[in-house]
């Protein structure tokens, strides 16, 4: 298993990236060095690695990157489980579905920050409103791909259940749940991805802490480096979530071919 | 006696593309520990029949009706594409209908080892189904519908997949079970003499649309040898079968839409 894994990860392509990508940092360390490009805007890739070391050695960095954590888990939990647990119901009952279709339909376009204010007048300008936005921003990606998951069940599947009896309760819980978690998974995915645009997004718009209000305020005060060190501080934990939640898949379908 | 009755069913298909005569008017009927063979060529409706006698889809026409059985038989279907739950191990899989019984899951479980082993599988009843080979997971299935001792077992190819010295072993594994538990048996085959020496009656099928051609007794005594030495009009048998199939399989060829008989 690991074997294979390491074979994945030093393929040659990947030396292509890394080579493509070490070559972009450095013209644009010897641009920002001999003042080709405005280090004001865009300081050296060196500076910005000082910065970000120097941040992460703060205890207020930790504590920002916490509070944005705290935001984004909370939100992701409250809002990929109801998508969860909707996507089931409307997959396993037809009434649900007719019910709640032209729901989904009207409300999973809208961008989520639009609806913004008016969370902010029903719940407050506390954390409720913020960890709601976040939550609804899971919440679709979840539930239409739960959804699509029990859908794509195979028609064979659903026969043999009927076939051996399985009815109500039963049914949900050993076909429609394990055979839609395949999809569920891919939407708790891009649940996540779409929690962390809009807890960035919501924390520049209206937080005093929090990655996202440090890079406003980084910004604001023309403090680029740490604007930037932030970016990739946010990068990271994108792609450590993406990792997890990979590792995740592995763990709970054993049976999955694909993963 | 209980019974099986299939009266003037008729089945018909439509979709944008058209619609088929899946069944036209077929009748026939089933005694209590029987077993009897349904051949036929590709597309004669052999697995419709099965499903409407599973209660999986309902017939446009005619009944099917269950005599002298004091509550709703169980019937089981061993479907053609195995259909095993790929997120349930292999044993899983094997005690699903008792599952759905609401058998406790210790005993569940030893019945499923112990119906897995007589079907050579004792070795991979942890694996789950995507890591079997096709006739594995076959043997699987098969295990799933007797775990539940059904009063009606329905068999769609069951062995298909199987090597001609693996089928002969589960062939006669497969007739043990059905001795010990004596349900009624529906087998499809494309087989003809598998459907001789497995069945006590052959119902030939002709397709477009399709119906009962004839019935075949084959009448060999049991215990059976299923390699078909001691049977003297075996040869005769499967000769008369395949003159009633031949003008379906040649027609099928001419008209382009040529499958496996
Ligand atoms: N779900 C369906 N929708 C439309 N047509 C169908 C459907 N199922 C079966 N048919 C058609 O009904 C006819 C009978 O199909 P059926 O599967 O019962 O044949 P079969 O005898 O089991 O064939 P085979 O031996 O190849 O499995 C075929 O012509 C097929 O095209
Ligand atoms: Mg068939």
């Amino acid at each position: 298993m690991t074997g294979t894994k390491r074979n994945a990860f030093f393929h040659p392509e990947r030396w292509v990236t890394v080579v493509f990508f070490g070559f972009c940092l450095l013209v644009w360390e010897v641009a920002a060095q001999s003042t080709w490009i405005s280090t004001l805007f865009f300081p050296a890739p060196s500076t910005i690695v000082k910065t970000l070391t120097a941040m992460t050695g703060t205890g207020l960095f930790w504590l920002t990157l916490g509070t944005t954590l705290y935001r984004l888990l909370l939100g992701v939990v409250a809002g990929a489980g109801a998508g969860l647990v909707v996507g089931w119901g409307m997959g396993a009952s037809r009434k649900a579905r007719a019910v709640l279709d032209p729901v989904v339909a009207a409300l999973h376009p809208m961008p989520k920050l639009a609806i913004f204010p008016i969370f902010l007048v029903i719940l407050g300008i506390g954390e409720a409103s913020k960890i709601a936005l976040i939550a609804l921003a899971a919440f679709f990606p979840m539930l239409l791909n739960t959804l699509a998951g029990v859908q794509h069940i195979e028609q064979c599947y659903w026969e043999a259940a009927s076939n051996y009896g399985a009815r109500g309760m039963t049914l949900l819980r050993r076909v429609i749940m394990p055979g839609s978690l395949p999809m569920a998974m891919t939407g708790l995915r891009l649940a996540f991805n779409n929690a962390l645009v809009v807890t960035i997004a919501i924390e520049m718009l209206s937080a005093q802490d929090g990655l996202g209000a440090q890079i406003w305020m980084s910004w604001q005060t023309l403090r680029t480096e740490e604007l930037y060190a932030t970016l990739i501080v946010i990068g990271v934990v994108g792609m450590l979530s993406n990792a997890v939640l990979g590792r995740l898949v592995v763990w709970l379908l054993p049976w999955h071919t694909k993963a | 006696m209980k019974q099986l009755h299939v009266i003037g069913v008729s089945k018909r298909y439509s979709s944008k593309r058209g619609s088929v005569k899946a069944l036209a008017s077929v009748s026939c009927s089933v005694q209590q520990g029987e077993f009897v063979a349904l051949l036929g060529p590709s597309g004669c409706g052999k697995s419709t029949l099965l499903r409407l006698v599973a209660g999986l889809s309902q017939p446009d026409d005619g009944q099917i009706e269950f005599r002298e059985w004091v509550q709703m038989p169980k019937a089981r279907l061993v479907f053609q594409d195995s259909a095993l739950f790929p997120w349930m191990s292999v044993w899983e899989n094997v005690a699903f209908g008792l599952e759905m019984e609401a058998m406790p899951v210790a005993e569940r479980r030893e019945r499923a080892v112990a119906l897995l082993a007589t079907m050579g599988m004792a070795d991979f009843h942890q694996h789950y189904p995507h890591e079997l080979s096709g006739g594995m997971r076959q043997r699987v299935a098969i295990a799933r519908a007797f775990a539940t001792e059904p009063d009606i077992l329905l068999m769609d190819e069951p062995l298909r997949a199987l090597d001609a010295q693996m089928r002969l072993v589960v062939q006669e594994e497969l007739l043990a079970l059905w001795n010990r538990q004596k349900p009624m048996v529906l087998y499809v085959t494309h087989d003809i003499e598998e459907a001789l020496l497995l069945a006590d009656r052959v119902l030939v099928m002709s397709g477009k649309p399709g119906k009962i051609r004839e019935e075949v007794i084959s009448g060999f005594h049991r215990p059976r040898d299923l390699t078909g030495r001691d049977h003297k009009n075996l040869e005769e048998l499967k000769w008369h079968i395949w003159k009633l199939l031949e003008s379906d399989v040649r027609g099928q060829l001419q008209s382009g839409t040529a499958n496996t008989v």
